[in-house]
């Protein structure tokens, strides 16, 4: 079985980027880029803003020439060989633009004139799959940004494409939306396809994607699935406890627990708007959990909540930029 | 490999939607009219001052003319001129046609001789300066570049396009115009001789080769000329449509070239080196004419150079930068 899944890993990949760089003017922008993409993963690109996600994104595409490296889909060197890469490639780069003076189904057509055998047929398809069909001889002009979401992942499934790569696709959608979209990717990728997302999200990376690779400053620090990098790093739990002051105590003189002082410096801000004006925030593996529990009731004392919290990204960042050199 | 007659498709379409070649007729549709008027109101003028009897003012002409030709004083080239100008004069006689009337043929050649030069490459560039510029405004640049087809054809499908809009709105120009002053001044005058063939050498203007053609044949090489002008100005709308993100910006750098090159024709004659820069070559009708270019050395094949030049220089720029470019935004 082992040797079965290397062999299908080696055979499976549609996307592999070899140690890509890029100078802009003077500055690197990106230093060092090297992943693979399997074919029937979603595939999650993290990175917080300014991180070169779009950079290298616009080079997968052959927007833009890296000055260094290797980027090759289905064996085809994008960069050198356009015409043969990019037949397995659909895409969104940053927003998802669309004539707006055409209707959705002019555009279409429009880009279905740029490449062999997609016929009136699988227009239709690609439209269905979206759900679009009701609005698709409407003018693009017209459409919500969720609509235009939609023709452009139409537009992007148009050509049968093998890699399918979208940058920040939640984003500007409500979470009605983004559940959907959720479903739709995870539904593309079960028929085979490979999907690279990027987001500077870790909630919706771990929601959604299989594999991660983690870039900062232009540098990829990690890949590997999504679990294995979360699990690797601490957790937080809150605690909702009364009385305070007394469930304080308990929980400091915990072994491996750790009370933190300043909830603000390590969780997102929407975490902390939820959380009661009394909450303890500790650093914990969350095995412990069960056994502390027994421990503050057997004490007296009321639990009212307890949450397992995951760490943000700038967390993750901090961990694995541990003991390196920060430039 | 995708051949390119699709891609053509594509162009052509979005031009038409993006409603840049309606505005185009829309302006002719607009400002043809107001000429028209003018033109209109100059000609009862003149007839006022000569009581409505043209037949005695043509007559008259003919007989000064004639008696200047048994002058010493008058050179030889000068009494060829004479000649072939009583000629047309008696022409329009023995045909019963005013000359000083106008009639829509007539003022369709005079109105082409007037907006060759910058009317028509204006309108020409509401088309060009978008062609490029527009798809990195709206972002739909990064779709179109990401489809597995080579840069060089995407750019060649718009280059194609534009060339058969420039053909459209030539031929637009020459039919609106004709259409509109005719229901004023007449539909007729196809036949009326017009004088062509001056060559100029230096200073001087050679009239051996100067001869009398129909004026629709007049009309016709007139439309060539206007029509290469503004394909020459076209494909340098296109090129900084390729340089500039911004649609305005294209436009206000050709504008700006097309005006300094009105401004220089009238003050240039001193500077000789002005005659290769392309925007004082544009006023290529009145080398049919036989109106004196404004800088010595300049001819009809003299200009056709100057601008083929430019124009290919321009396609060159136009292709290596936007195969080369990085699409950052």
């Amino acid at each position: 079985m082992a040797e079965g899944s290397i062999l299908k890993s080696q055979d499976d990949v549609v996307l592999s980027v070899e140690h890509v760089k890029k100078k802009i003017g003077r500055k690197w922008i990106i230093h060092d880029v090297t992943f693979d993409v399997r074919e029937g993963e979603v595939f999650g690109f993290l990175g917080p803003n300014g991180a070169g996600k779009t950079t290298t994104i616009r080079m997968l595409v052959d927007l833009i020439k890296p000055t260094n490296g290797v980027i090759r889909v289905c064996g085809y060197d994008v960069n050198k060989n356009q015409e043969q890469a990019l037949r397995f490639v659909g895409s969104i780069v940053e927003n998802p633009e669309a004539y707006t003076y055409l209707t959705g189904w002019e555009n279409l057509e429009h880009f279905a004139r740029m490449q062999r055998g997609i016929d009136r047929q699988r227009i239709q398809e690609v439209v269905d799959i979206v759900r679009l069909d009701q609005r698709i001889h409407d003018k693009v002009s017209t459409y919500s940004l969720g609509m235009r979401q939609r023709l452009g992942i139409a537009q992007a499934l148009l050509g049968r494409p093998k890699l399918l790569i979208l940058d920040e696709p939640t984003n500007g959608l409500d979470p009605k939306g983004i559940k959907e979209l959720r479903q739709f990717i995870r539904q593309l990728a079960d028929e085979g396809l490979a999907v690279f997302v990027s987001s500077h999200l870790l909630s919706e990376i771990q929601l959604l994607c299989d594999r991660v690779a983690i870039i900062s400053k232009g540098r990829v620090l990690a890949v590997g699935p999504v679990e294995e990098l979360v699990s690797e790093n601490a957790q937080y739990v809150i605690w909702d406890l009364s009385p305070v002051g007394e469930g304080r105590s308990i929980l400091s003189r915990q072994a491996g627990v750790e009370v933190i002082s300043d909830a603000e410096e390590v969780l997102d801000d929407a975490i902390i708007a939820g959380m009661g004006q009394e909450a303890i925030v500790t650093r914990m593996d969350e095995e412990h959990v069960a056994s502390i529990i027994r421990q503050l009731v057997s004490a007296g004392i009321e639990v009212k909540g307890v949450h397992k919290i995951n760490p943000t990204l700038e967390q993750l960042f901090l961990k694995m930029t541990e003991g390196e050199s920060i430039d | 490999m995708i051949n390119l007659l699709p891609l053509v498709k594509n162009e052509t379409i979005k031009i038409i939607k993006k409603k840049r070649f309606y505005v185009v007729l829309l302006i002719l549709i607009v400002l043809v009219p107001m000429f028209t008027y003018a033109q209109m109101r100059s000609a009862e003028r003149t007839r006022e001052k000569f009581h409505d009897d043209w037949r005695l003012e043509v007559q008259q002409q003919i007989t000064d003319n004639e008696n200047s030709l048994s002058s010493d004083r008058v050179p030889d080239e000068w009494k060829k001129f004479r000649k072939i100008f009583i000629q047309q004069l008696q022409y329009y006689l023995d045909h019963d046609v005013n000359p000083n009337e106008p009639n829509g043929v007539t003022f369709t050649r005079e109105f082409l001789d007037n907006s060759i030069a910058l009317f028509i490459p204006l309108l020409v560039m509401a088309i060009a300066s978008d062609i490029v510029s527009g798809e990195r405004t709206s972002g739909t640049i990064k779709m179109l570049l990401t489809r597995p087809v080579k840069r060089w054809k995407v750019l060649l499908s718009k280059l194609i396009a534009l060339v058969m809009y420039n053909s459209l709105i030539v031929v637009s120009t020459v039919i609106i115009t004709y259409l509109i002053s005719g229901a004023v001044f007449g539909y007729k005058g196809f036949t009326i001789p017009v004088f062509t063939g001056f060559l100029i050498r230096g200073s001087e203007v050679d009239m051996s080769a100067v001869h009398a053609v129909p004026q629709w044949e007049y009309l016709l090489m007139q439309a060539g000329l206007a029509w290469f002008v503004s394909l020459v100005v076209g494909v340098l709308a296109f090129m900084v449509s390729v340089l500039v993100r911004s649609t305005a910006a294209s436009i206000v750098v050709m504008m700006a070239a097309l005006i300094a090159g009105s401004i220089l024709t009238n003050m240039a004659s001193a500077w000789n080196s002005a005659k290769y820069l392309f925007m004082v070559n544009l006023q290529l009708t009145n080398y049919l004419s036989g109106t004196p270019a404004p800088i010595e050395g300049m001819s009809l094949t003299f200009s056709l150079i100057v601008l083929t030049v430019w124009g290919a220089a321009a396609i060159a720029i136009s292709f290596l930068v936007f195969t080369k470019r990085d699409i950052l935004n």
